[in-house]
């Protein structure tokens, strides 16, 4: 009786896969009922077409000064969410910062993804004396106070969009090492791969052709969640003022900024933190969705 | 155990030898140098800068500087701030105690939060309270723990006032009112917002961790066993259920020494606590050679002997855990 019941229940749940469907429609199917994943994806697209459409849905120009509104309060005059101590419009602001930290966050995790997937793919696949000297590598960069020695670096290259992306690539790319790893560890023995090998496959395409496919849900899913994680460091570092330098505009670095006038003008502290924590709770709620749609049991 | 103890312990000792290598020429590589400080000083002359740079042993090659340092640090001497001419060792032993007691207590309030509510979250799986729960650890995870930070100052410091005295809620930065006894109350009173700002954004990440040790812990045979054995619900979840939960817990604690090192940096900046992560920032933007080797190791080092400690506790706790 219990199963009468159950059964029509699951069934609705759990959109039966039809012939012919692949596993990226079976995944998107998926993902597409995970309401707060996709919720995430939306605003990201958002933010995604508000950066690059700034400069024409901008109120102001962005260099625009406005000397005798200085520290104007939010929905109380013509800017509509304040401005900041130069007179500069702060929406307009946020808009073309927003470009800065999308940018240097994807980049970032991009770089860093890359880089890690192809030590895991070296480390995997060469087992050996290679294996040994990357996972010690990535021993030190694991046992290192990161934020530490970014903080250092970015004092002395930090500026520039450039650096910012290269150091948190450089040393942002363990996690993802360890996760390729493992998993080309794992699809190297399978009978897929000898097949391939027995066919006088050579190293690369066996490399690129059989197995790093089989890997890429998680590297996608390692590589969303990485965005929201680098756009959190670029803020760290601009908040140290050795990230992004003014005047280009930086969430991190326009709350850097706010915390000189927090007794006299406090709300000004507010919008561009507001920023990034949405941005980053959106890009960790889509991964998670991701992750539960691509592979539900990978752990990370 | 013991030769297992061992075997980790010696296998430390090229791990951080290395790392010392790396953050050696790491910070040599980087321009600028203590030496950068004296360099736009219109009363020193080209020659006071050679002989400073002699005094000080920057002018010798790279590779004989680093020897030197090793050579030293064998000996036990972790050479002199640059900055205050004091041993490094006792900067480091002045401000080490202070992190030690704001980031203790700091866990422990994390830990007090994150430990029962992952609990309640993962009995009570797909409950409203558990997606309430789930949803507020996403956001704890996600928020720019120097922005909250911020917040918290603005909103309990600048803005919010003690109605009897006047004065601000919160105090605003230090351990303690500067010329005061020593007052428990007043400690305390200097620790809400720091202690607020890192419990958090931890409680966030820990009861994400609690909830998922927990959901496992539940569906295992011993539980059921537990219960068919007619065991009150509370004392299952609680005793049996915890015990088995917690390990992972504790022992993800351990591991994330590194993410404790950013905290410090972030909480000592912002209350102007008197910390090694204080210290870091200081000694970064002056170019303290040795008492950034000196912080790196020691945080290094901390880092090794945690995750040491992390394993040999999972094997107390968790018997079935065995290492050869």
């Amino acid at each position: 009786m219990r199963n009468a019941i159950t059964v029509p229940a699951l069934t609705a749940a759990v959109p039966a896969a039809r012939a012919g469907d692949g596993y990226w429609q079976i995944a998107w199917r998926r993902l597409r009922r995970h309401r707060l994943a996709m919720g995430g994806l939306l605003i990201i697209v958002l933010l995604i077409a508000v950066a690059v459409l700034a400069p024409w849905i901008a109120p102001y120009k962005f260099e625009q000064i406005d000397l005798l509104n200085r520290f104007a309060m939010p929905f109380a005059s013509r800017h509509l969410l304040g401005t900041d101590d130069l007179g500069h419009d702060v929406l307009t602001r946020l808009l073309f910062a927003g470009r800065v930290s999308l940018l240097v966050g994807f980049a970032a995790a991009l770089s860093a993804v890359a880089l890690g997937t192809l030590v895991g793919v070296m480390a995997g696949f060469y087992s050996g004396v290679v294996d040994n000297a990357l996972m010690r590598l990535t021993d030190i960069v694991l046992t290192l106070p990161i934020f530490g020695v970014l903080l250092l670096l970015g004092r002395y290259f930090g500026g520039g969009i450039v650096p910012i992306v290269a150091i948190i690539g450089l040393f942002g790319w363990t996690i993802a090492a360890r996760l390729v790893r493992g998993e080309i560890l794992r699809l190297k023995t399978q009978d897929f791969a000898d097949a391939a090998r027995a066919l006088g496959a050579n190293e690369t395409r066996i490399i690129f052709r059989h197995l790093l496919p089989n890997a890429l849900a998680p590297i996608i899913v390692a590589a969303t969640l990485d965005v929201g994680g680098a756009i959190l460091t670029e803020a760290a570092l601009s908040y140290f003022g050795v990230g992004i330098q003014p005047p280009t505009p930086s969430w991190g670095n326009m709350l850097q900024n706010a915390q000189s006038y927090m007794w006299t003008s406090p709300w000004l502290a507010f919008w561009p933190g507001a920023m990034i924590f949405l941005t980053v709770l959106c890009f960790n709620f889509f991964g998670d969705g991701l992750r539960d749609a691509l592979d539900p049991r990978l752990k990370l | 155990m013991g030769a297992y103890v061992l075997r980790r312990l010696v296998q430390a000792v090229p791990l951080l030898w290395l790392i010392s290598l790396v953050v050696f020429l790491l910070l040599h590589v980087i321009p600028g140098g203590p030496m950068a400080a004296y360099e736009n000083n219109p009363d020193m002359t080209a020659e006071d800068l050679h002989r400073l740079e002699h005094d000080l042993g920057l002018d010798a090659p790279l590779h004989v500087q680093y020897v030197r340092w090793l050579a030293a640090l064998v000996h036990g001497d972790w050479g002199y701030s640059l900055a205050s001419k004091r041993p490094v060792l006792v900067e480091i032993g002045d401000r080490l105690p202070n992190t030690v007691y704001l980031m203790g207590v700091a866990t422990l309030v994390t830990l007090l939060l994150a430990i029962p509510i992952g609990i309640f979250s993962a009995v009570r799986q797909y409950s409203t309270l558990d997606h309430v729960v789930t949803t507020v650890a996403f956001m704890g995870h996600s928020i720019p723990i120097f922005w909250f930070g911020l917040i918290l100052i603005i909103v309990f410091h600048v803005m919010l006032r003690n109605p009897l005295s006047g004065a601000p809620l919160f105090p605003g930065g230090g351990m303690y009112t500067l010329g005061m006894p020593f007052s428990l109350l007043d400690r305390l009173h200097h620790l809400v917002l720091p202690v607020g700002m890192l419990a958090v954004a931890n409680a966030a990440t820990y009861t994400r961790y609690t909830r998922a040790s927990m959901l496992e812990v539940i569906g295992q045979d011993y539980i059921r066993t537990a219960r068919a054995k007619g065991t009150p619900e509370p004392l299952v979840i609680w005793k049996h259920g915890l015990k088995n939960a917690a390990t992972p817990v504790v022992t993800i604690l351990a591991l994330d020494l590194p993410a404790l090192f950013a905290g410090a940096v972030f909480t000592e900046t912002m209350f102007s606590w008197p910390g090694m992560g204080r210290l870091f920032i200081e000694s970064a933007f002056r170019v303290d050679y040795a008492l950034l080797m000196a912080i790196i190791m020691v945080t290094a080092a901390l880092t090794v002997a945690f995750n040491l400690l992390a394993d040999v506790t999972y094997a107390v706790l968790d018997p079935r855990i065995r290492y050869g």
